[in-house]
Order: C-alpha cells, then structure tokens, then sequence
C-alpha cells in the first residue's frame, strides 16, 4: 500500500467487540464461513454488501474482547484495506498487524459518516476528508508497517524459514 | 563486595519495568521503548492452538523452539459435541502426540485455572497465552498476556516476543472486604469507572491491603478480567499468600522478595476503600454497564450460569453453596454449575459444596468453557441469565436477544433462589 488511494467508508460506533466481528457461534468453521457472519448483530447487510478497498471507521476501543485473531482476518477475508478509529483493544492492535491489516489511530475518526469517501495517504499517515479537510493519524512503528507491506507476520516468517532452508 | 552488586538502579522501577527487563536481560527498561524478550512459558488451548499452529509450522517447516515450554489445554471444544468439534479435539490430541508435548492437559478444564493449578506459571516469568484471559498469569507476579494465533507461531518458533514498555496504573485497595462482597464486585466496580478500555494496554497492577487480604483463586478473579479493564497485564506482586499455592500445586520454590514496585517508581494511582464496596451487577451488553446491586433488584431471570475461569473455580462454588445451602432454586429458574476444573469439582465434592449445590436443583455442566463463550451448550433466544462469567456481549453465549447480567457467585446464586437480581448479603446464612 503506497500513495494517496480513495475508500469508501463503512461507519460503525464505539465498542465494536471481537464477538461482534467474529462470532462464537461461527468459530468452529474456516474463515471464509466466519466472515459471512462478521458483525451481524451490529450491522446484518455488512458481510454482503462490504466492497474490496473500503474501509470502516469506528468509534474507540475498536476490537476490544477476546485474542481470536479471526477478528482482524474476517476483515482482510471481506477486503477491508484499514480500520480508522480513535482506538483499538491492544489485543486486536497487534493480532492486526500480524496479519497484514492497516489500523489507522484518528483522534477524530469520527467526525467521518457512513458512505463518505476518503483518501488514505499511508505514507504520512492522515486521512482526507470530503470536505478537504486532513485528519492526522498516529504514526506507525517501522516494523508494524513492514509487517502491513508483506502481507503479515506468516508472510515475514516465510520468507526468514525459506532463506534458512536455502543457505546451509 | 563490588560496585556492581551494589549499584542501584538510576531510577525506581515498576513490578511491570522489572519483569520485562529480566525478560529482555537488561538492568532497566524505560516506558515506551519497544524490546524484544525471551518467553519463559507458552500456554493454549484447542480452539486457539494446533488447529491453527500446526498447518503453519508444517508450512514454514519450522521447529517448536522449547518443547519444555509449551502448555496445551483442551477445554473450548470439549466434551466434543458435534463433528466439527471432534475434527478440532482430534487435530489437538494427534498434534500434541506427535510432537511429544510434555504438559498437555485434556478435559481437565479451564485453561487459566488448570495451568496455574499445575505450578506453570510462578514470579518473574515472562508468559504468554493463546486467549484473552491469559493475563490471569499476573495474579503470581508473572507478566503473562493474551495473543493471537499468528503471533504465537511467532513464538513457538522463535521463543521471542516484542513488547512496548508499558505505563503501569496501580489499583489501590484499602480496607477490607465485607462478607458476601468479592474480587468480582471489585473489578465490576472498577469497569464502571473506567470502562472497557481504560486500561489502554498498559499494566494494571492491583495493591494495597485488601488486594493482599485476597485469596489466591479471588486475585486469580482479578487478574482474569484485566482483559476487560483493557490492561496488556493484570499484576499483583507474590507473597506469602503466592509461594503456599505454588507449593501445594507442586512447582519448583519460588522467590517473591525482587517481585515488587518500588517506591518513588512513575505511576498513576486510583484509590479505593472495599470495606465500603457493595456486590456490583454488569446489565446488558458490557462488563463495564455496572452499577451496585440496589440498582437491579428484582430484575427476573430465567437462568443462574456458575461458570467459567473467573466464576467457578472451588471459592466461587464455596460462595454459591452458602447461599444455596438447604434451600431449593426459585420455581422456574434453570441453575447451571460448570466447575472451571476437575480439581476444584472433586474438592467441591470432598467439601460438600457439590451436594449443596445439586440439592438446590443444580445442573452440573462439563468443567469447560462451554456456554461463557458459546461453545457447548449456548442460550437461547429472549431469555434472560445472570451469570458469573466475565463478558456479556450481545451474542456472546448464545442468542443476539439473550439478556445477560454479570454478577459474583454470591449474587448470582442469590437470584437462582430468589427468581430475580437480589442482594446476596440478604440471604447469606
């Protein structure tokens, strides 16, 4: 993910708990099930109607609840490209970025509306408003954005196993 | 004696700063800084473990960096109720067989009560866990914190795991608890202070006399639901009280003495008294919608769940019998008791505690998981239950329009015989 790229946006509220992304009752199936179930409970036409390249934005504590990192795939699964909120649980912070998914930390993410569209400028990072105005963003740590660019720690971890195994 | 052994260091140090400097083999650590640190024990369970971990390892063809250091609980799918559990239990079983897992622990129960009850986690360890819960671990002096699957391939493969130094926000307890008031009630009244996320991934660190007054099962309670508070780690330095349940759970000796945060060390600190605290109630949907119990009183409910790792361990069944004992459930209400391991069943049982139970119309449900998190047997739609779990999140266990209420073992037993929210300290014999 490098440059300016433009997403819509898919505004949930504060809270939004790993039981709500991925659901206990889905978790004995593969991802591809679990995430026909994310966030029914909150928002029932998500899963369907959700596009490649758009983006939630949330109130804070996005992600607070449990470790299951399905939480963050089903969002990769669905082709979210970033979450952009106030703040995340620290659990679903790092189970993110493990697995290649941009959190965005937006003091005021949400003065965004469902619909809108926004330009992502990852380099900064900072958010574009509709209405021209630029959204700072907390920086991210080098190595977290290493992790995002590869596609996640598995990704990393591949590359470090399958040196190893070529040079003796 | 020379200048080394000596020397202090420049500045006072948390519990936190001093747990992760070991892990990192520094003199200190300051705030903010991310290092990377040794892990001295890593524990999960099969819903989080082999069914994720193995098809990776296989794919990387990668190694298990310590076996020594691997601990693996079966308690989410089982007992096995469908063919999608038994696929998940069996993938556990094979995996730990064939890697010769030395510490496996198989419908034993609850991963954070079987672990500690097995001497696995003791002072100054640096550990992590495949669950949220896992900072459970902090109630032995241990920086113990829950991660993902992904990251703890990360660690089974590299024995490493980064961590930001955190900030450390002490719980101060004064006083005493009052009978009937718990470690539960304390930590529900601290999430209707804070919130769920007012810990910010720091460490919480719980102190002061009511928190050494604490049994070691109750700090256990505490430490559980850091994970609510929002803390990274759930800290309570070992004593005395620590090194005689580690000796009864048969681990090595320990040493508590370097164990502690220093005077003077960089802190924010909220104070409260517990010989004030009334039993606290968590209505729908969040643990941190609490308020005393007078607010709920007379609330019907249809189910009283004793379960889960922070609510059914032998002193939360202890509490739930001294209400129950010689009475029968309310007409109508479902009691359901899923003891959080079979050590704590059986010395339930031994007590009597069981029987009192049972006689008041107790269903006892498997020492798992179960329900707490929607496996095993889930709650159906438009009821209402109070239970002592720790989250009560729309859907959580079960049905979107379940209505789940939270409360101590005390609380909730007083409303499995009532029919309605009660003030346990009413009823108490």
């Amino acid at each position: 993910m490098t440059g300016a790229t433009t997403h819509r946006v898919w505004r949930l509220g504060a809270d939004v708990d790993t039981d709500a992304l991925a659901p206990g009752h889905a978790m004995k199936h593969g991802i591809d099930v679990i995430a026909r179930h994310c966030l029914e409970a909150v928002r029932p036409e998500f899963a369907r109607e959700v596009r490649a390249g758009d983006v939630i934005v949330a109130g804070p504590n996005f992600g607070i609840g449990s470790s299951r990192e399905q939480a963050a795939a089903v969002l990769v699964q669905l082709g979210v490209a970033a979450v952009i909120a106030p703040s995340y649980g620290g659990l679903y912070f790092r189970n993110a970025f493990n697995l290649g998914l941009l959190l965005l930390t937006c003091a005021e993410a949400e003065s965004l509306k469902d619909g809108d569209r926004v330009v992502l400028d990852v380099a900064q990072p900072s958010v574009l408003a509709p209405e021209g105005r630029t959204l700072a963003c907390e920086p991210v740590p080098d190595f977290l954005m290493d992790m995002v660019r590869a596609g996640g720690l598995m990704k990393q971890l591949r590359q470090r196993f399958g040196k190893e195994r070529t040079q003796p | 004696m020379t200048a080394s052994t000596t020397a202090l260091p420049a500045t006072p140090q948390t519990l936190a700063q001093k747990l992760i400097a070991r892990a990192c083999a520094r003199e200190a650590v300051a705030v903010g800084e991310i290092v990377t640190c040794k892990v001295d024990m890593a524990m999960f369970h099969d819903s989080s473990g082999p069914r994720r971990l193995q098809p990776m390892l296989e794919e990387l063809g990668a190694q298990i960096w310590d076996r020594s250091k691997i601990v693996l609980v079966m308690d989410h799918y089982v007992p096995e109720r469908d063919d999608d559990s038994r696929r998940i239990v069996r993938i556990a079983r094979d995996w730990a067989r064939d890697q010769q897992l030395p510490h496996v622990y198989d419908s034993q129960g609850i991963c954070h009560v079987v672990v500690p009850q097995h001497g696995h986690i003791r002072p100054g360890m640096l550990c992590v866990g495949g669950d949220s819960h896992s900072p459970t671990g902090g109630a032995f002096g241990a920086y113990m914190f829950g991660i993902g699957s992904t990251e703890m391939l990360g660690v089974v493969v590299s024995g490493q795991i980064w961590l930001r130094v955190p900030e450390t926000i002490q719980m101060w307890w004064d006083g005493r608890l009052p009978a009937g008031v718990t470690a539960k009630d304390m930590m529900l009244h601290m999430l209707s202070r804070f919130g769920m996320n007012g810990g910010r991934y720091q460490a919480v660190e719980f102190c002061g006399p009511a928190v050494q007054a604490l049994s070691m099962q109750e700090r256990m309670t505490l430490s559980n639901m850091s994970a609510e508070l929002g803390g990274q780690v759930g800290l309570i330095a070992p004593d005395a009280t620590t090194s005689a349940f580690l000796a009864e759970a048969g681990a090595p000796a320990v040493d508590t003495a370097p164990w502690f945060t220093d005077e003077g060390a960089d802190l924010t600190r909220h104070r409260f008294d517990a010989s004030t605290l009334e039993p606290y109630v968590a209505a729908p949907h969040s643990p941190a919608n609490a308020h005393g119990v007078s607010h709920y009183l007379g609330t019907p409910v249809d189910v009283a769940y004793i379960g889960a790792c922070t609510g059914a361990k032998l002193e939360d069944l202890r509490a739930a019998a001294q209400v129950l004992h010689g009475h029968r459930v309310a007409a109508g209400v479902r009691l359901i008791v899923a003891p959080a391991s079979l050590r704590d069943q059986e010395r339930a049982r031994e007590e009597g505690v069981l029987q009192s139970l049972l006689d008041a119309g107790a269903e006892l449900y498997p020492t798992a998981c179960g329900a707490c998190s929607g496996y095993g047997d889930p709650m159906g739609d438009d009821i209402t239950v109070i239970s002592t779990t720790a989250r009560n999140f729309k859907g959580r266990m079960g049905s979107p329009t379940a209505q789940v209420y939270l409360g101590s073992p005390y609380t909730v037993a007083a409303a499995a015989l009532r029919g309605c929210v009660t003030d346990p300290r009413e009823v108490l014999q």
